[in-house]
């Protein structure tokens, strides 16, 4: 077969499935169990570290420890 | 020793340069050559003198001088692009403005691609530049990664930009669509590409954040994508190192189908994609509440990765693209609504709870009405690509009122609302000059707008309908000059709409203007710039 054909025939099955799959695979983990707190925190993550950057003397997450 | 290995290189480009102008074969190279040999031999003597300089970076502070550049930037080049435009809108509607003495150069030929490659690449890529460059520093509490990168990313952007658009008026052009840039403009453009997503994967890397928040997600995708298109549909072999001609590497419908897939890519991942990392962004900061579900913005984010890319081959519906081709171009656009609209959703119930901010802000009022016009063209755009409706629409003035209801309405919007976030504070001021005045560019722009689009809708239709009109014997009862004729009066209200955006453009320039100049600082303790670095 040519490049052309195999191709066409890669993208109108495997190639379609893979894609398909992965995107459902995106869905399903975005709802896993215990996202909502993941996802809240993540939401809430640009209201902090404004005006300057996270320092040596803070947590992980960005939160400043009282010093 | 690293500055001497500058300066050898600056050296050798600004010598190149110099011999490259002497052997053009065409005015345009040699009007870039000389323009390469300048700023070669500016940015060698910037180094140069700062030799001695002692060399820190303070980590202690974002990295927001090369921010307050990308604002003013956008902001110029915004209202230069603007003010192409009417130009050119005053052209179509009266072709006495193609004045003789500026044939070829100043004619609606040679403006035309002025315009859209100063709105899209000059305004709306120094608008992402910099609000990439703001988002990914406080969304990863890290400053810039790679130093002086960020510098050259913004400077190199510039100068495509100024070759890009001295050789357009010179006629140096690929003839292919938001992608008229010629070959080695092509290459400077990759670059510095390439050095922008070193300082934005660098910084994202080095993040001090366990998550990197969905806006970046965005800018991102919007990055890797555009360098791949533009890698690929520019393929071209110059036809002389002197002389700015080249030849495609692609032909017939093979050209054309990657110029759209080009095109229509440049649209979703350059315009949609990274814009909609600001909305993310931007918008929450501004309402002062978080994006309305987290969740829909990752599924957002992933059906725009998986659907866009697909859309392309509308452009070419009854062409010589092949018939499966052109459906599925049709179907993916049609089901890239449903994602589109979900986008738009998250953005507007964004503010649910707080709904009258509208009344009292008048910068939240402009993220609104972008996010609306967002969804407003994501739906129009979605009924143009079906084969039927692109019968009626193509090669119309439809078109042309659907991208700017999308550029104007969602990019040209949302970006406003981003220079008045980002000013007051990267200038540290205590709040914007005045806030009747972002109220009178809103209107202006606003109404301009809607002008725009809805003398475009009339006439396209109108072409569109007087084009496929047959007599009872079948022959055609227009000719073309028919429609031109019947399309004047629209052409005079476009154009007086795009005169509204721009009077809105210039106020919002002396805002921002006279909120740097005539504000008062913020007391130096709440200072971004003044807090000690430890």
């Amino acid at each position: 077969m040519d490049t052309y054909s195999i191709l066409r025939e890669f993208a109108d099955s495997l190639g379609l499935l893979s894609l398909f799959v992965i995107f459902l695979g995106v869905i399903v983990w975005v709802w896993r169990p215990g996202s909502r707190k993941a996802h809240e925190e993540a939401a809430a993550s640009i209201f902090r570290n404004d005006t300057k950057p996270a320092g040596e003397g803070k947590s992980p997450d960005g939160r400043v420890k009282e010093a | 020793m690293w500055d001497y290995l500058k300066l050898v290189v600056l050296g050798v480009v600004a010598v190149s340069a110099a011999i490259a102008a002497n052997y053009a074969r065409d005015l345009a190279y040699m009007v870039n050559a000389m323009t390469i040999m300048l700023a070669a031999g500016i940015t060698f003597l910037v180094v140069l003198r700062g030799m001695d300089e002692p060399k820190k970076i303070n980590t202690g502070e974002y990295m927001d001088g090369v921010i307050r550049a990308g604002v003013i930037a956008t902001t110029f080049w915004g209202v230069v692009g603007f003010l192409v435009g009417v130009v050119i809108a005053s052209q179509l509607a009266f072709p006495q403005l193609n004045f003789e003495f500026l044939q070829g150069y100043g004619n609606f030929g040679r403006l035309r691609p002025l315009h859209t490659s100063a709105v899209i690449f000059a305004f709306g890529g120094n608008a992402l530049i910099m609000s990439a460059f703001y988002v990914v520093q406080r969304t990863s509490a890290v400053r810039l990664f790679g130093g002086n990168l960020a510098w050259f990313t913004f400077w190199g952007y510039q100068l495509f930009i100024v070759l890009a658009a001295t050789g357009y008026v010179l006629g140096a052009t690929q003839g292919k669509e938001y992608a008229e840039p010629v070959w080695y403009v092509d290459i400077w453009l990759t670059i510095v590409w390439v050095s922008f997503l070193v300082v934005f994967a660098g910084t994202l890397m080095h993040r001090k954040e366990p998550h990197i928040y969905v806006a970046n997600w965005f800018y991102l995708s919007m990055i890797l994508t555009v360098a791949m298109l533009h890698l690929v549909n520019n393929l071209a072999v110059p036809v002389s190192i002197f002389g700015s001609a080249q030849v495609q590497l692609f032909s017939g419908v093979q050209d054309a189908m990657t110029q759209w897939w080009y095109g229509h890519n440049a649209v979703g991942f350059f315009l949609t994609a990274g814009f909609l990392g600001m909305m993310y962004y931007f918008v929450p900061k501004q309402a002062e509440r978080p994006v309305f579900s987290y969740k829909l913005s990752i599924i957002h984010f992933w059906a725009l990765i998986f659907l866009y890319i697909w859309a392309g081959p509308h452009h070419l519906h009854y062409t010589a693209l092949p018939d499966w081709a052109a459906t599925l171009g049709m179907v993916f656009s049609v089901v890239l609504w449903m994602p589109s609209w979900g986008g738009m959703i998250n953005g507007l119930m964004t503010l649910s709870g707080a709904w009258d901010k509208l009344r009292t802000d008048p910068i939240i009022r402009m993220m609104v009405v972008s996010i609306g016009f967002y969804g407003m063209s994501t739906f129009e755009g979605p009924m143009m690509s079906i084969k039927a409706v692109n019968s009626l629409s193509h090669y119309t003035d439809w078109t042309i009122g659907h991208v700017h209801s999308g550029a104007l309405g969602w990019n040209g919007m949302i970006t406003f609302g981003v220079l008045y976030f980002l000013t007051p504070r990267l200038w540290n001021r205590e709040r914007l000059y005045s806030l009747t005045l972002v109220s009178w560019h809103f209107w202006l722009a606003t109404i301009g707008i809607v002008l725009y689009a809805s003398s475009m809708w009339v006439t396209g239709i109108m072409e569109g309908l007087m084009w496929r009109e047959v007599d009872a014997n079948g022959f055609l009862v227009n000719a073309f000059a028919d429609t031109v004729a019947a399309k004047f009066p629209m052409y005079v209200v476009r154009a007086l709409g795009g005169g509204l955006y721009l009077t809105g453009g210039l106020i919002m320039a002396y805002n921002l203007w006279m909120t740097v100049r005539a504000q008062p600082a913020k007391a130096a303790v709440n200072a971004n710039n003044a807090v000690p670095a430890e």
